[in-house]
């Protein structure tokens, strides 16, 4: 575990810079859910207007194709609450879509049909 | 611009959840499977936004970062399936919570010589009717339980199938992860408590 005269400063010491400055301290996204696997896109293709932060282009860039939230956090390396405040600002401006998963969490969980779910199995078997 | 966005087919994402105690194999068994290196998203606590989450020990630690590692597997064109490895340590239930919400089901991974570190994820999932399998990693080959003794021990309902696995080999995951799917749909069956559709009433 120990090795070389910094090892206290690795990964586990946390970020250098903390986490939410990147949002200027907002925890919360003005608008928008962002379930972890709710699909983000790129809503013209387009790299974003002028006055955005290097973080919002650096999602427009990753968002041509369609991905998932967590996806997105990781390959930007940025905290999930971080990321989704960054999509608030996107979401309200009109620059990406969102494509949620139905869930109605006043029903409760609700599971895919059979079809689906026998497509996933038969998926499972095939790989 | 790039115009053409006909290409932007959004596929429907499924969710299953890899729990388990604190180094069970959890990531192993995401690797075994993924078509991409696990990844990983992180969340960060903050004092402020978790009231009951108590940081102990750490005087003056204001921050607590979670990772929760995560897999994926292109089932078709239209299919995704996420796995989700839960935050080993318990106190994160909140992050649960989110894991859970619209999860197909649960694989509680069991290592036997630590039995009792998957009993909050077994209770957690019942509590919720969260569709569950238990799998017991047989690391080195050794099976030193059967599964029924498991069973027996973690005080499961006859219907939570128990199965034997290698979480590093991906021909054994990839028959756990039917096994669930395959459990979920016969739970289907039997619709869970759905007042609002009582037809006749």
């Amino acid at each position: 575990m120990s090795r070389g005269e910094h090892d206290w400063l690795d990964s586990e010491a946390g970020p250098v810079v903390r986490p939410y400055a990147v949002t200027g301290g907002r925890a919360k996204p003005v608008v928008g859910g962002f379930d972890l696997v709710a699909f983000v896109v790129n809503a013209d293709g387009g790299t974003g207007p002028r006055h955005l932060q290097p973080e919002h282009y650096a999602i427009l860039a990753r968002t041509r194709v369609p991905i998932t939230v967590a996806e997105l956090a990781s390959h930007l390396d940025l905290a999930l609450g971080v990321v989704r405040v960054l999509l608030g600002d996107l979401l309200q401006q009109g620059l990406i879509e969102m494509h949620e998963p139905v869930y109605d969490q006043s029903v409760g969980p609700q599971r895919p049909d059979d079809r689906i779910l026998k497509a996933v199995v038969n998926g499972l078997r095939s790989l | 611009m790039v115009s053409d966005r006909s290409d932007g087919h959004i596929p429907l994402a499924v969710k299953i959840l890899i729990a388990g105690g604190f180094g069970v194999g959890k990531t192993t068994l995401v690797s075994a499977v993924s078509e991409i290196r696990p990844l990983q998203t992180e969340e960060v606590l903050t004092n402020a936004g978790v009231g009951i989450d108590d940081v102990n020990g750490v005087e003056g630690k204001t921050t607590t970062t979670v990772a929760m590692d995560f897999g994926r597997i292109s089932i078709n064109d239209d299919i995704v399936l996420y796995l989700f490895g839960t935050p080993g340590q318990d106190r994160f239930w909140f992050l649960w919570d989110e894991l859970a919400l619209g999860a197909l089901g649960a694989v509680v991974l069991a290592d036997t010589r630590r039995l009792t570190d998957c009993f909050p994820s077994v209770d957690y999932f019942e509590e919720r009717n969260t569709p569950f399998l238990v799998a017991v990693n047989c690391f080195d080959g050794v099976q030193k339980h059967t599964a029924e003794a498991v069973r027996r021990a973690l005080d499961l309902d006859p219907d939570v199938p128990v199965v034997l696995c290698d979480a590093r080999d991906r021909r054994s995951i990839k028959g756990v992860l039917i096994a669930l799917v395959e459990h979920v749909m016969t739970i289907k069956q039997a619709p869970a408590l759905e007042p609002a559709r009582r037809p006749g009433f």
